[in-house]
């Protein structure tokens, strides 16, 4: 691909005192696109968007390849990481209830990823975030800025981490469940802003849940994540299509409206499948 | 206008709970007084007064009267401000504390502010390096603090730093040259001499405070160091902490900026603690080195069964106590916006 942002090749993390790999052989291109990670808990795929960021103090991280950009990930320094960090690739946290700093008044939060990586002053900074915030469609920017997050609520909590995240204009940016703390209702509003915005400004997108409905949904393509191992690699709209039991198993165990009533599909877990045997 | 009500009523809250604290307080002093095996009127009139002389007294004090009216008599007179007089000096009780309190203030602020000092940056350096050999040094530093009886580290300092070293001053608050070379003003002696201008004065009291606070401030930043060191544990799991990772901020600046603004009101809180209990009156130390202070004036009298003293310094103790709660109460309400 041209315009590749991120390509990974070959990718494996170990936790230290683990006898096993949380993540085992995972290849993937990304480009300006939308790219789901699916899989239940425990399949690697929070993993693999800390290893991205190099958050895995306590982890041993291999692969072939892991470029991002311009950059190596695998030998940049700590100092250069810092950096990329928050200005080129940053993530969105999954639940606002503990991702925002409990003492710290939003703005604040917000305009501190503006002034870690700009020349700015603090009026400039504010202006920012002012922006930033009326972005991620908040009513009244001037008075949430003076909140203190116990004093909005989970969608809005939501908004101002995705300001956050977006400030700097980063070039990917990694979202781990976006809106699984979210109330239902909420969810997809919160999407539609993100969406909205990632695509405006061209940015490349790893959206990592289990929730196979909404990554279809918001996703150019989906990898199917399964005990480490990424099992099959679909675009969105192929879903249906979709040729591993793994990936046809999840699909089954969805609830249809309309649908009959007897009892869902049970997730088949069979063991060959970890060591990637396609069928 | 609600928001207005409900703070009057928290304050209005805090000021009952104040007040009945410290009436406990007082039944607790007033029954020390009654229980001690010593005889208040035999202290006063000697042992060999007459039949005569010790009933008169006995009569006097209102021994004859019955419990909760002796009660009453004692709290009408601690509402007034009157403690009674020492037995041993014949001076009103509260008189001669004032006199000594100074020298332990002034002790216990330096020790804190030392051990404070020293146990907050270690505290938090041995939560960020857990479990490597940072950690393990500080935890071997503090829990030798916490485990050397302070008589004999205080001996020990004075044998190396006064006897063989020279670096510091001996035993009580300044040289004996010095003595009453400054009037007494606030009772601070540094404070005092520096107002006087004699900064030989002051020069010689820094020399004898500093090797007393360190002992003491040593010994509270065990103490301190454990529980910075927990509470920043606590903190360096948090999601916020990696959200501060996220923005592209270092680990030291997640830590100072982000973690440390979440410990400070516990910190806070063990920091009034340790305070509280260097004013309650370091006894050993005060002893080993001499230091005319608060609590050798408490154990001396506790010694000769100077019960009026006694009680005075026992609810003084507990008065600073409630007040350093009271002070860490808003100190919170401060620090932390969830409260408001």
């Amino acid at each position: 691909m041209q315009d590749a942002i991120l390509d990974v090749k070959n990718l494996s993390i170990r936790y230290n005192g683990a006898s096993e790999d949380a993540v085992r052989g995972v290849s993937f291109t990304l480009g300006r696109e939308r790219l789901g990670i699916v899989g239940e808990s425990g399949s690697g795929k929070s993993t693999v968007g800390r290893a991205l960021l190099r958050l895995l103090p306590g982890a041993r991280v291999t692969a072939d390849r892991l470029r991002f950009e311009d950059v190596d990930l695998l030998d940049l320094s700590e100092r250069e990481m810092l950096k990329v960090r928050g200005r080129r690739m940053s993530m969105i946290l999954q639940d606002p209830k503990f991702s925002l700093n409990p003492i710290q008044r939003v703005g604040a939060q917000v305009a501190e990823t503006y002034l870690r990586h700009f020349p700015a002053n603090k009026a400039e900074a504010r202006a920012k975030t002012l922006e930033m915030l009326a972005a991620v469609r908040i009513r009244d920017p001037e008075r949430v800025h003076d909140l203190y997050p116990h004093e909005i609520s989970g969608g809005m909590g939501q908004r101002v981490m995705i300001a956050m995240m977006l400030l700097a204009d980063p070039d990917l940016v990694i979202a781990d469940e976006p809106t699984s703390a979210l109330d239902v209702t909420v969810r997809l509003q919160v999407l539609n802003i993100l969406d909205g915005l990632v695509r405006d400004r061209g940015i490349g997108l790893i959206m990592i849940s289990h929730d196979l409905n909404l990554v279809r949904n918001f996703c150019d393509r989906v990898l199917i994540m399964y005990a480490g191992r990424v099992v099959e690699t679909l675009d969105a709209r192929d879903m249906d299509a979709a040729e591993h039991p793994y990936t046809r198993g999840l699909l089954a165990a969805q609830p249809r409206i309309g649908g009959t009533r007897g009892p869902l599909a049970v997730l088949d877990r069979r063991p060959e499948w970890k060591e990637g045997s396609t069928p | 206008m609600s928001v207005r009500r409900t703070r009057l009523r928290g304050i209005l809250g805090q000021i009952t709970t104040i007040a009945v604290t410290l009436l406990g307080l007082l039944m607790l002093t007033f029954v020390i007084g009654r229980m001690m095996p010593a005889d208040p009127v035999r202290a006063i009139v000697g042992e060999d007064a007459t039949r005569e002389t010790y009933e008169q007294v006995y009569l006097q004090l209102g021994l004859d009267r019955p419990l909760w009216e002796q009660f009453l008599r004692y709290l009408g007179d601690v509402l007034t401000g009157d403690f009674g007089n020492s037995i041993r000096t014949g001076k009103p009780v509260i008189e001669d504390i004032l006199h000594v309190m100074p020298a332990t203030v002034e002790l216990a602020t330096f020790a804190i502010l030392i051990g404070a000092g020293l146990g907050i940056p270690l505290g938090v350096i041995a939560a960020v390096n857990k479990d490597r050999w940072p950690d393990h040094v500080v935890r071997v530093f503090s829990l030798f603090g916490h485990s050397m009886p302070i008589f004999w580290t205080g001996m020990i300092a004075l044998i190396v730093f006064y006897a063989a070293l020279g670096w510091v001053g001996g035993s009580g608050r300044m040289s004996q040259f010095y003595i009453g070379m400054v009037p007494t003003r606030s009772g601070f002696l540094l404070i005092d001499s520096a107002l006087a201008g004699q900064w030989d004065v002051f020069r010689s009291a820094v020399n004898h405070l500093i090797l007393p606070a360190s002992l003491l401030g040593y010994s509270s930043s065990a103490y301190i160091t454990r529980m910075t060191r927990s509470f920043m544990l606590d903190q360096l799991g948090q999601e916020y902490m990696t959200t501060a990772r996220v923005k592209g901020l270092s680990k030291g600046q997640t830590i100072w900026r982000h973690a440390f603004g979440n410990i400070r009101v516990q910190l806070v809180t063990i920091v009034a603690l340790a305070y509280g209990s260097l004013l309650e009156g370091a006894v050993l130390i005060e002893t080993v080195f001499a230091w005319p202070g608060f609590g050798q004036y408490l154990t001396n009298n506790l010694i000769i069964g100077d019960m009026n003293a006694v009680m005075t310094c026992v609810l003084i103790v507990g008065v600073i106590f409630i007040g350093l709660n009271l002070l860490s109460d808003i100190l919170y309400r401060l620090f932390d916006p969830r409260t408001k």
